[in-house]
């Protein structure tokens, strides 16, 4: 824990809140954005001061959505959707102070028991994480890839098929072991495709078009002025409504374990399970305090959960997970046994300073809500300028290379259009992330296999390989199950109508 | 579904499927075999799932994704033309900050609500780039101290 408080590593922890708090309001700038730009300036950090940075980062950014999805019922990420619900109609009735203290309090309670959960089971697990071998380690980053693909996305094949893009991409460039060229179309991709340029084009680019998109139309959004609220009464209303706040905190949590699944799907299922087992249900919708602290407390609990499969066994439990393995894997630590065997300073530093940071998001949010709203107001016209120069800066310090800024843009002009199109950036990251763990580990298996047994019996035989295959099967099984049933109630809705 | 969706579908799962195919092509066709094994386990996914996306594009049945209308095409193709040009070529031809100022200012200009008849609506866009230009070279020269193609000025 000593580590978090040396005088740089605990600046870096607040500036990280801080900006993350700012950045998280601001409509249009996701988490997963905010901290694939911010990558670029934790080159010069040693790997532990990066992750607190990206870590805070990450914290902040979802609490801070809650700003602008209170004050001018925007939601700064998908993760606060289900904020917008009650907390702008509390905004509306006069209490937007006390909905903004409801929501940083609750998000704290979520965040603070999210990382508990991440401290007590990341050890444990990357301890069974050591009996993985090749043909594991093979089956795991596939498992990422499609349970991302079929998860994340509305459309199953086009979510798988955003993964294969995705691991088509991590094989350009030289082939390690026989060092021979693989489609390289163009001097840009010779030396492959840098994961950090490919991460800020895929999910900062398609923003800058989106906005672009908007026109010259001005936001027309009204921030409310909040009046000033005793925090002692906030306090006591998140604690009175334990119900809510168990819902919220244990929601998040179990949402955030499972890889693929994000916050936006944890706040709305928070809200809607409170709302369930409220007895105050019909208030919901028309400010009830409850449905902000249940959705806050669970986008926020979802935050440390999503980093235990990433840090134990390579997955990452969300798009921003995913980011963050990418600013793992520049300093040259492979999450897994690796981590925690070799880098154990830097895995509990980084995950000490996740606990300190959801209390300093908790009182700096408190005072930087005035200041996120304003910026939150910023016009979408500078928003896409500014956001398309940190993107040209960024990628271009990766390697101080014109080939980076290229790739970069082009993925990220492709992205915005595959995506009007159902196609999903997440699953297609996870591909170029995973796929050279997926390949390495086929290539090693492989040899083991030839000199043992056949390819076959070695990755398709064993209880582990079994289990991980399975759960393949059964994630893209459940989400074809689930497209299907929505076809068919959005068919009888029609033919209702 | 209306036509323009549709025959946008069609042209995107279309490019993707022969992105496909390409890949597909060159995993099976290319030495020394041991190389291409894991990219043609992928390719043959990826044409097979591209395929199929493609023919139910084909058939009016891609239900997911709205495309683009012609009024979004009409706002983001000048935005995106002067992107790509500062992208592709001004950055390194007229040197990082000055190209990036530039921009910074023409995208401004160019999806800005406030009217362009104004004497006080450019004062205040030359004072937001100025401010831009200087925290980017605060940030990357100052700070991190990335060195960038320098042409023009700085």
């Amino acid at each position: 824990m000593g580590d978090v408080f040396t005088p740089f590593n605990f600046m870096l922890l607040l500036i990280g809140t801080i900006g993350g708090l700012i950045l998280g309001a601001t409509p249009g700038l996701s988490p997963t954005m905010a901290v694939a730009l911010l990558i670029p300036f934790t080159f010069r950090l040693e790997a532990a001061q990066g992750l607190i940075l990206l870590g805070a980062a990450y914290t902040s950014t979802v609490a801070g959505g809650a700003v602008s999805a209170i004050l001018l019922k925007i939601p700064g990420a998908p993760a606060n959707i289900a904020t917008t619900l009650d907390g702008h109609t509390m905004a509306q009735k006069g209490q937007g102070a006390k909905a903004l203290q409801l929501s940083f309090l609750a998000s704290a309670v979520g965040g603070v028991f999210g990382v508990l959960l991440l401290i007590f089971l990341t050890p444990v697990l990357a301890k069974w994480a050591l009996a993985f071998g090749p043909s594991h380690l093979f089956w795991l980053a596939i498992l990422g890839v499609t349970v991302i693909g079929s998860l994340d996305s509305s459309s199953l094949v086009k979510g798988l098929l955003s993964g294969c893009i995705g691991l088509w991409l991590a094989t350009i460039g030289f082939d390690d072991i026989m060092g021979a060229q693989r489609f390289i179309f163009h001097p840009a991709v010779g030396g492959g495709i840098n994961v950090i340029p490919a991460l800020i084009g895929l999910f900062a680019i398609p923003q800058v078009i989106t906005m672009f998109a908007k026109g010259r139309s001005s936001s027309g959004a009204e921030v409310i002025v909040v009046q000033k609220s005793p925090i002692k009464a906030a306090i006591q209303e998140v604690f009175s409504r334990k119900r809510a706040l168990a819902i919220g905190t244990a929601v998040g949590s179990v949402i955030g374990l499972i890889p693929g699944v994000g916050g936006q799907i944890a706040g709305l299922v928070a809200y809607d399970q409170s709302k369930k087992f409220s007895p105050e249900s019909e208030k919901f919708g028309t400010g009830h305090s409850e449905g902000v602290i249940a959705a806050e407390a669970a986008n926020n609990a979802m935050v440390g959960p999503s980093l235990v499969p990433l840090l134990t066994l390579s997955i990452p439990g969300s798009p921003t997970a995913a980011v963050l393995l990418g600013g793992l894997l520049i300093h040259g630590i492979f999450p897994g046994s690796d981590l925690f065997d070799n880098h154990p300073d830097v895995a509990w530093t980084f995950i000490n300073s996740m606990l300190i940071g959801q209390i300093l998001m908790c009182i700096f949010g408190l005072y930087v809500a005035g200041l996120a709203a304003s910026v939150a107001r910023v016009p979408h016209s500078v928003m896409a300028a500014v956001v398309l120069g940190l993107a040209v800066f960024g990628s271009y310090s990766v390697q101080n290379s014109m080939g980076d800024v290229y790739v970069m843009a082009s993925l990220g002009v492709g992205m915005y259009f595959l995506e009007r199109f159902g196609f999903s950036a997440a699953p297609l990251v996870l591909g170029l992330i995973l796929g050279p763990i997926a390949e390495a580990n086929f290539i090693q298996g492989s040899m083991i296999a030839n000199a043992t047994s056949s390819v076959g019996s070695y990755f398709f035989t064993g209880p582990l390989n079994l289990t991980l295959i399975i759960i393949v099967v059964a994630s893209i099984a459940y989400s074809a199950w689930m497209e299907v049933r929505n076809r068919r109630y959005t068919s009888k809705e029609e033919i209702m109508q | 579904m209306t036509d323009l969706p549709r025959n946008q579908h069609i042209v995107a799962s279309g490019l993707v499927a022969a992105v496909g195919a390409w890949v597909t092509y060159i995993s099976y066709t290319q030495e020394p075999a041991a190389a291409f094994l894991f990219p043609r386990m992928i390719s043959t996914v990826f044409v097979v799932l591209a395929l199929w996306t493609f023919g139910k594009a084909l058939l009016g049945k891609s239900q997911v994704g709205n495309g683009l209308s012609a009024q979004a095409m009409k706002n983001i193709l000048p935005g995106l033309i002067v992107a790509l040009i500062y992208i592709f070529w001004a950055a390194k031809g007229l040197g990082f900050y000055t190209a990036s100022t530039i921009t910074f200012f023409i995208l401004l200009s160019l999806y800005d609500p406030a009217p362009h008849s104004e004497g006080r609506t450019w004062i205040k866009r030359i004072i937001i780039t100025a401010g831009f230009l200087a925290v980017m070279y605060g940030l990357f020269a100052a700070l991190l101290n990335v060195y960038t193609p320098r042409e023009i000025f700085f």
